[in-house]
């Protein structure tokens, strides 16, 4: 039989090593550092249409997440949605005449916001403003387009049969 | 008739045995304080019942998170979808396989050895000596093992997801080729607080079950060498079915 002094300090390393165990559980499998990351600078950008864009998307240039996005919010008066982005201080030199497109990753991924470099030579800083936009891309619109165009062409090619 | 009488006997004694079972943990409830008191008691028993089943709960999470990689690998790479697999077994083992597995193994590796303890204690008088000395079984005995069991397995459960996580890892990213940033990101993608939180609460319950059961088993047993046995026999019998029925139950509450 053990002598207690050992059996406490094997249940102290027992307790110690579980509460490792639900760090990395929590730490590891979980993004919740990302969630509390409030460091850098923000941009907004005005869509007409974010369809689907969740906050805490990913916001890439080339690919690359460079931030998050923070707040998805309504203008009621340019009747727009307003994105704040929370960009990593160590971005700090992207164009301020860039544009910024809401893509979706895979045919029915995820959405999440694009930056596209500019040619300025001012840089983006805390509280601008991203001015070229593109909005998301809804497929039932597309298709809507597409068989609306789709009707036309063959109302356009009738007569001339 | 006689049948009749015999199932009608079977229900009331079943029946009887959920009520004991109840009183049995409001008497032990009553005698918590006398535990509580006494820290060093549980400490002993977070030890008999965590540190002891170490060894088999992580060459089981191991072996565990490692079939749960080659199986998802096998059904991914089917689907060319290989990137998922860090989250579908971090996902399998957080929310049913860790807090199940674990709840099955504790029952095996330390819920018979609190029965048959408890009950040889039964058997040979000690605790009829110890009521004779003013002292109370129920806090001296049995509440710093359902305390120690129940302690135990929400860690021994995180133990074994970690450890599971790892197996996986190792046989998708190390062996069948899953790229490593995939398997990590995906996961952090689709695992959140939320599936977490879950396991949790199943392996609380799944500890605070199956510890219950170990004890009134053994608080109850018949004071034989085959009753011990028979009383053993039970506690992963009746432990087993328990978990299986409470998984079930509390996932589709936490759904």
């Amino acid at each position: 039989m053990e002598s207690t002094p050992a059996r406490e300090l094997g249940a102290g390393m027992f307790i110690l090593l579980g509460f490792a165990s639900l760090f990395f559980l929590a730490t590891q499998t979980t993004n919740v550092e990302s969630y509390v990351n409030d460091k850098g600078y923000t941009v907004t950008a005005r869509f007409e249409d974010v369809a689907g864009l969740k906050e805490r998307a990913p916001v890439t240039m080339a690919g690359v997440t460079i931030g998050r996005v923070e707040r998805i919010s309504f203008d009621p008066k340019a009747l727009n949605a307003v994105v704040s982005m929370r960009i990593s201080p160590e971005f700090d030199e992207i164009p301020d005449d860039s544009d910024a497109a809401i893509l979706t990753a895979g045919l029915l991924g995820s959405k999440y916001v694009g930056i596209g470099p500019g040619g300025s030579e001012t840089y983006l800083k805390n509280n601008s403003q991203i001015q070229l936009t593109q909005s998301a891309i809804v497929l039932e619109n597309i298709i809507g387009k597409l068989l609306f165009k789709l009707g036309m062409e063959n109302d356009s090619s009738k007569p001339a049969e | 008739m006689g049948r009749l009488a015999q199932i009608g006997r079977r229900l009331a004694q079943a029946i009887r045995k959920l009520g004991s079972v109840v009183l049995f943990l409001l008497t032990m409830l009553q005698a918590m304080p006398y535990a509580l008191r006494r820290p060093r008691l549980v400490t002993v028993q977070i030890h008999n019942a965590g540190v002891l089943s170490l060894v088999i709960i992580m060459t089981s999470g191991f072996f565990v998170g490692m079939v749960v990689g080659l199986q998802g690998y096998d059904a991914f790479s089917r689907l060319r979808q290989e990137d998922l697999l860090g989250a579908a077994a971090a996902l399998s083992l957080i929310k049913e396989l860790g807090p199940v597995v674990t709840a099955l193994l504790f029952a095996g590796r330390a819920g018979t050895a609190l029965t048959a303890e408890i009950g040889l204690m039964k058997a040979t008088d000690q605790l009829s000596a110890m009521e004779v000395m003013a002292i109370d079984p129920m806090g001296r005995i049995v509440a710093p093992r359902f305390l120690g069991g129940l302690i135990a397995v929400p860690f021994l459960t995180a133990i074994f997801n970690s450890v599971g996580i790892l197996g996986a890892y190792f046989v998708g990213v190390q062996l069948m080729g899953v790229d490593n940033g995939a398997f990590w990101s995906q996961m952090q993608e689709y695992v959140d607080s939320g599936d977490i939180r879950e396991g949790i609460i199943k392996s609380l319950a799944f500890g605070g079950a199956a510890s219950l059961v170990a004890v009134f088993e053994g608080y109850t047993a018949d004071r034989t060498a085959e009753g011990v046995g028979l009383a053993t026999t039970r506690t992963v019998v009746v432990t087993s079915v328990l978990v299986l029925i409470l998984d079930y139950m509390i996932t589709s509450f936490l759904l």
